[in-house]
């Protein structure tokens, strides 16, 4: 068995306007061909208009394991979101 | 496509985990978590889903096979243009969930060695053989229509990318059915002779279909604790039920009938009951006795031989251009 291909992430932007999105994965020999194989893996049906490939090996990824330390500091700023502010209905345009 | 007897676990849950983190675990999963890849899991689970994954993924590679069979002999430049989309989605369905598979620690190479070797399992139903271009037909409305009555409750399984894997397979699956309904109705519509060859792949097709959701609960050991992670949602006879439900009418409306004298409408429990399934038929098959099991895997392995030269020439002008470009970088 050869050694496999070079894994890469494949990112599709579904139509103008709209950011690329994470779809999956492929194996291929070099960056062209990773396009190539994603255009015929990802977009049988006109799912995109533009293909990003990463190799997954450049993607850094955060620890799970770290996502209370990264995320919860968050939590109790409430205060960053509209809705923390009482206004009085007879405000208008606020 | 593709799933069946999505036969799991070998060992016992989490023997060498600690108790309180399978707790957690198992926590997260009655919330209706999604479990992802680089979140801890019991190893248990990692190998029932790679075993999982990779018999479905085999069984979509595998299952090109019996429709490519009729690619140059569909009756119209419509069926086969229809019949080779087909084929391109099981082997893009294959990608996914191969891609799926590796996210758990397998290397595709590893997945692929295993199916050439005949050490892997795939869906016993593709060890039957194409007899007539009624059978893309069949294959299409039964057995495609088994497949997805397996695969939308997969869409919710507790493992992200095998999860979205299934969401993108669902949405595809459900032109392959009403394409195989399409050329039943066409057949059942026709001359004697295409009735006759549309009832004669429903009469072959029925069983192996039913036996795709593999063995009878009773007899089905994994059921419980993939269930408990789900990784299997419903169990072998709901799925089967349902299907059952579903296609009988079907086959009433194709004017066709179902090749099992015993098969009523029960009032009572409002089902159709069918008479009993000889499962000895799915344990040869299974045991790689069927019609086809040889010739399939032959198929795959000149298949993988003779693009091997391609592999390789790929490989080397890629390396050959990495190689131009650090040059350039150099200088």
């Amino acid at each position: 068995m050869t050694e496999d291909w070079v894994l890469y992430e494949v990112f599709i932007r579904s139509r103008s306007g709209l950011e690329h999105k994470h779809v999956g994965s492929l194996h291929a020999a070099d960056a062209r061909m990773a396009l190539e194989h994603a255009r015929d893996t990802y977009t049988r049906r006109q799912e995109g208009v533009s293909i990003w490939v990463v190799r997954s090996s450049d993607i850094v990824a955060s620890d799970p394991q770290e996502a209370e330390a990264l995320f919860d500091p968050a939590r109790d700023k409430v205060y960053r979101h509209p809705t923390f502010y009482a206004i009085p209905e007879d405000v208008k345009n606020l | 496509m593709y799933t069946q007897a999505l036969d799991s676990p070998a060992e016992s849950a989490g023997t060498s985990d600690e108790p309180e983190r399978l707790e957690r675990f198992q926590a997260r999963i009655d919330r209706d978590e999604k479990i992802e890849p680089k979140d801890w899991m019991p190893e248990a689970y990692r190998q029932a889903l790679i075993r999982q994954i990779a018999q479905h993924a085999h069984s979509e590679i595998v299952g090109m096979l019996p429709e490519g069979n009729w690619i140059t002999r569909a009756p119209s430049l419509r069926r086969k243009a229809v019949l080779i989309a087909k084929v391109q989605d099981e082997g893009g369905h294959g990608m996914y969930l191969y891609s799926a598979a590796e996210t758990l620690g397998v290397s595709r190479g590893q997945l692929i060695a295993q199916l050439l070797a005949g050490r892997a399992k795939y869906s016993s139903i593709f060890n039957y053989p194409t007899l007539s271009w009624a059978d893309i037909g069949a294959i299409g409305w039964l057995v495609d229509g088994a497949a997805i009555m397996n695969q939308i409750p997969l869409c919710r399984c507790s493992y992200g990318p095998y999860a979205r894997a299934m969401v993108r397979i669902c949405k595809e699956e459900s032109f392959h059915q009403r394409q195989g309904f399409e050329i039943m109705l066409t057949l059942a519509r026709g001359s004697d002779a295409q009735r006759a060859m549309a009832q004669d792949a429903l009469r072959r097709w029925w069983w192996p279909s039913l036996m795709m959701f593999g063995p009878s609960d009773a007899h089905s050991v994994h059921t419980a604790q993939s269930m408990r992670w789900k990784i299997k949602r419903f169990s072998n006879d709901e799925l089967r039920q349902r299907f059952i439900d579903v296609t009988v009418p079907q086959a009433e409306f194709l004017g066709l009938s179902v090749p099992d004298p015993a098969l009523h409408w029960d009032e009572a429990t409002r089902h159709y009951q069918p008479g009993p399934i000889d499962w000895s038929e799915l344990q040869t098959v299974l045991k790689g006795e069927g019609p086809c099991n040889h010739e399939r895997l032959e198929a795959r392995r000149a298949a993988h031989e003779a693009g091997r030269w391609v592999r390789e020439a790929a490989a080397a002008y890629a390396q050959k251009h990495r190689g131009l470009e650090h040059g350039a970088d150099a200088s």
